[in-house]
């Protein structure tokens, strides 16, 4: 049996807006990737949020494709607006 | 002097401190306009993700003292309500002559307001509010 992944997924801006929540975990699978919490956060709050984020895992810069550990904290960051 | 900083707090560019060894000083100050694409903003909301935020601000500025060889690069965001006039944002860059001064200064705002995880929600006269879209 494959292990269960705990992603903490926290919100910002519009996306929290959206969604309505500071954040939530996700249980995922072992192997999955940031695309696939995005597809869960999707299923979950039936809303299309589009795909146009960055990625930030552990408050660090990463990529869509990467596998996630368990425990990891992950953020999809909105196109930026400050200044 | 390297510092980028997230602040809740009034913030205007006498804060800065000055040096007797530069010299050039370079200050911007973006601040809160009462107009946008059309519509009449009554009142600006910044929300950040702070530990990135410094993160990659503090990297933004290591880039434009290694590009233009600053002596001082300092930057200060603020968060939460901001009102038409307030300040937003102040960057200072400091160096031997004007030029690496005003291309330092003009690297780092160019840079946090596409790279650093802040967003800013526009409060409208008529009662409706919007994020920003930004440049993706």
């Amino acid at each position: 049996m494959e292990n269960t992944l705990q992603i903490q997924v926290i919100y910002f801006a519009k996306l929290r807006d959206l969604i309505g929540l500071d954040g939530e975990i996700f249980s995922m699978e072992e192997g999955n990737n940031p695309s696939d919490v995005l597809a869960s956060i999707k299923k979950k709050h039936n809303i299309d949020i589009g795909t146009k984020f960055k990625i930030a895992v552990n408050d660090e810069f990463s990529q869509w494709n990467i596998k996630l550990n368990n425990g990891d904290k992950l953020v999809f960051i909105p196109p930026v607006t400050g200044g | 002097m390297k510092e980028f900083k997230i602040t809740s707090n009034l913030i205007n560019s006498q804060i800065i401190g000055k040096s007797s060894s530069i010299g050039a000083r370079s200050v911007f100050e973006g601040t809160v306009r009462d107009i946008n694409g059309g519509h009449d903003v009554i009142k600006l909301e910044y929300e950040c993700y702070k530990s990135l935020a410094i993160k990659e601000g503090n990297k933004i500025l290591d880039e434009a003292s290694e590009k233009f060889g600053l002596i001082d690069a300092f930057c200060i965001h603020r968060v939460g309500t901001l009102e038409i006039g307030e300040t937003a944002v102040i960057v200072v860059a400091t160096s031997g002559h004007r030029d690496e001064a005003f291309k330092g200064c003009r690297y780092i705002i160019d840079e946090v307001k596409c790279r650093v995880p802040i967003w800013k929600k526009e409060h409208y006269q008529d009662g409706e509010t919007e994020w920003l879209k930004g440049a993706g």
